[in-house]
């Protein structure tokens, strides 16, 4: 069957060893998890998840009832064919040679990014979007040399 | 009223209505123990963690209450593990409260310590790390609502030993609720209505009964339903009890060592109402092959035991016994008379597989050990709670026994424990302590668990262990005569106790059986003994459990004898 990919927002007890239990049941049960990401929500006894997960029909099915079976899972909020927004953000360390950083800046005009630290040799530019936006910076930066890289997972929230 | 961590606990405990806990001091339950000196609650004191837990396990099986077991931190903790997966993949509601070491210890390789949370996250249904002895009270009531509700199943308790040590208010607490947790009973009766319209239209329909029914002591409405509109009825493993094996609607047990009769019928039937199973690879055989022509009903509390494995054509979510109560009510408005009478070639059909393929053995010379259970089953009349170990054994009680009861059948149906069957028995006569228990074990798996002869001696509980002693681990041996060219690896015992001498080594009493005519004695002596008695059945060594499905193979193919 078509693999398929899921977007999932749970809700869940903020209280050590959630995030475990749900790993765990990733781990032991051999289902994927593409990107997590995990904060506190205005309820300080609520965490938000927001993961990306992928399988089969069934097995997508199968990880909503699992988690929803765990105790601290409060909701599965799944977002898949919903109306929904959704930002992954990266923090980019890119080589800056003097001759380069007009050109460097430039791009990261046009994809909104922002420069957050600066200096003689390197910037280290902030950009925010979907994969594939962050994807697309990526592959326009390589050329001049990328030191580091860290990025989110998805966070997403449905509209309305 | 203030009062110390473990003084909260045992009144908790009473308050749950715990009147037996199977526990092994420690260190870090010292405490715990020493208010035990002052509590009305029973301990019986096992001779290893496992045993404690596994007669917890059996004990919730027997009785339906939540077992409870008591153990210290560390290696205490860990010996229950084994017969916390047992109870879990088996959904048995246990309470098992482990001692931990004092919270500002935790995580720092302290002696006696483990994260035992942390290991059991997978094979419980929840557990707790309880550091605040503010919060004690809610957390065992809530550990107890989670047990036995919905699909019931195992909850872990750490308890540090500070924590267990201070002191806080006590109030009785009301009902819990949670707000991320809450099972659904009643079925979505518009499911109901299209089982009911899915009956009425069935020619060839088959009752595929599991542990559900049982938990959910669903089986006097699985037999009104079966028997009202005349449709034949098999069970799992653990579905054994939950309609009466002597019933002419029993086709016997499904799946890997299943009946010829249950397996076909399986095969051949147009509609399966599934209840309170979870089709397990030992019932379905290969998944693309099973039940071809069916539609297929399935009823459980556990929204992921349905289209787990089997794709389904009626999901129904709901407690067993309240859909089938629903079912039978709606059927009763219909005409049942005209459902039943629509399967009478199919039931025909049904006997004559019946009688071409009958469960046979051949008893020559040496004991069968199908012989020993059939003899058990005549001389108990057929009323024993009957425990098992894992193998041969078992599958040859499930065969040769017939159940009558939800807890009649005591077994390690999902994770197979060798070792379970004794402390089982156990726990089961704490439970009903004027009741047969037979331990139907094997000569490899007793000597799992043996030391707990002891215990049954101590507090005198008269379980009867009958050993089909074959000299090898019987179903391994099974599989490599059949599936590796008899190359016997590491199945044989060139030695093995004097199990009629270890008996008595240890008080109970020891009998034996080398031949079949003294197979009868032995029992009936056993019965007639007021102790735990060890009968000893020298048997046949290379016997094999028939009809067998290969692994991997579709249930309509097996082999026969």
């Amino acid at each position: 069957m078509e693999v398929q990919k899921q977007l999932l927002s749970i809700l869940v007890d903020n209280e050590p060893g959630v995030l475990s239990r749900i790993t765990g049941l990733f781990s032991g049960r051999g289902y994927n998890i593409e990107s997590l990401s995990v904060a506190e929500t205005t309820d300080p006894k609520v965490s938000r998840v927001t993961m990306v997960t992928s399988g089969s029909p069934p097995i997508l099915e199968q990880i909503q009832k699992q988690l929803n079976k765990l105790i601290n899972v409060i909701k599965v909020i799944d977002l898949t064919g919903q109306e929904y927004v959704k930002r992954e953000m990266a923090l980019i360390k890119v080589n800056a040679k003097p001759d380069h950083k007009a050109e460097i800046l430039r791009i990261t005009d046009i994809f909104r990014g922002q420069v957050l630290d600066v200096s003689q040799e390197h910037f280290m530019i902030m950009v925010t979007g979907d994969t594939s936006k962050i994807n697309a910076i990526l592959n326009l930066l390589k050329p001049f040399g990328i030191r580091e890289i860290a990025k989110t997972g998805c966070i997403a929230l449905s509209r309305g | 009223m203030k009062l110390k961590g473990a003084q909260i606990l045992l009144k908790m405990l009473e308050e749950e209505g715990v009147d037996t806990i199977f526990g092994y001091p420690g260190g870090a339950v010292l405490d715990i123990y020493d208010a035990l000196m002052d509590s009305n609650i029973r301990h019986i004191l096992p001779r290893h963690e496992q045993g404690g837990i596994h007669a917890a396990d059996a004990y919730a099986r027997a009785t339906g209450k939540v077992g409870v077991c008591l153990v210290t931190s560390g290696p205490g903790a860990t010996n229950t593990v084994t017969g916390i997966a047992t109870a879990y993949m088996d959904s048995i509601p246990v309470v098992i409260l482990t001692g931990q070491v004092p919270t500002p210890l935790i995580g720092n390789d302290a002696f006696q310590e483990v994260d035992i949370v942390g290991i059991t996250r997978p094979c419980t249904k929840h557990n707790y790390l309880v550091k605040d002895v503010r919060c004690l009270a809610a957390k065992i009531k809530e550990a107890f609502h989670i047990a036995r509700s919905g699909r019931p199943g195992p909850v872990l308790l750490d308890l540090p030993k500070d924590m267990i040590n201070s002191t806080a208010t006590y109030n009785p607490l009301g009902d819990v609720r949670m707000k991320s947790y809450n099972p659904t009973y009643k079925p979505n009766i518009r499911q109901v209505k299209k089982v009911a319209e899915l009956i009425e239209k069935a020619k060839m329909p088959v009752i595929f009964s599991g542990g559900g029914v049982n938990l959910s002591l669903g089986h006097e409405a699985l037999t009104t339903l079966a028997r009202k509109t005349r449709i034949p009825v098999t069970g799992s493993l653990m579905g054994l009890g939950a309609f009466p094996g002597t019933d002419p609607l029993w086709l016997g047990m499904l799946g890997m060592h299943g009946t010829y009769r249950a397996n076909m019928a399986i095969s051949e039937c147009d509609l399966m109402i599934a209840v309170g199973v979870r089709f397990d690879d030992r019932v379905t055989g290969k998944t693309d092959e099973f039940a071809p022509n069916a539609k297929i009903i399935q009823i459980d509390i556990d929204p992921t035991s349905i289209q787990k494995n089997v794709p389904v054509s009626v999901p129904v979510v709901g407690d067993c016994r309240i859909t089938l109560e629903l079912l039978n009510d709606l059927l009763e408005q219909m005409d049942r008379g005209k459902i039943a009478a629509k399967h009478e070639a199919w039931l025909t059909r049904i006997e004559k597989w019946k009688k071409s393929t009958p469960l046979v053995y051949d008893q020559k010379e040496t004991i069968k050990p199908q012989f020993v259970v059939e003899k058990l089953y005549e001389l108990t009349g057929g009323n024993a709670i009957i425990t098992t170990e894992v193998g041969q054994n078992q599958m040859w009680a499930a065969q040769y026994y017939h159940f009558n009861r939800p807890g009649q059948f005591i077994s390690s149906g999902g994770l197979g424990t060798m070792g379970f069957g004794l402390p089982a028995a156990i726990g089961a006569q704490a439970g009903f302590p004027d009741k047969t228990v037979i331990d139907i074990a094997g000569d490899g798996s007793i000597q799992m668990n043996i030391q707990e002869l002891a215990t049954a001696v101590q507090y005198n509980l008269p379980v009867k262990v009958a050993i089909l002693n074959n000299g090898f681990l019987g179903m391994v041996r099974q599989w490599q005569e059949l599936f590796y060219d008899r190359r016997y690896s590491s199945t044989h015992f060139s030695h093995s106790p004097d199990f009629v001498r270890l008996a008595e080594a240890y008080g109970a009493v020891g009998l034996r059986a080398n031949k079949p005519e003294e197979v009868e004695a032995v029992i009936e002596k056993a019965l007639a003994t007021d102790k735990p008695v060890v009968m000893d059945f020298i048997v046949e060594p290379e016997e094999s459990v028939y009809p067998m499905v290969p692994a991997g193979a579709p249930i309509n193919k097996m082999l026969l004898v």
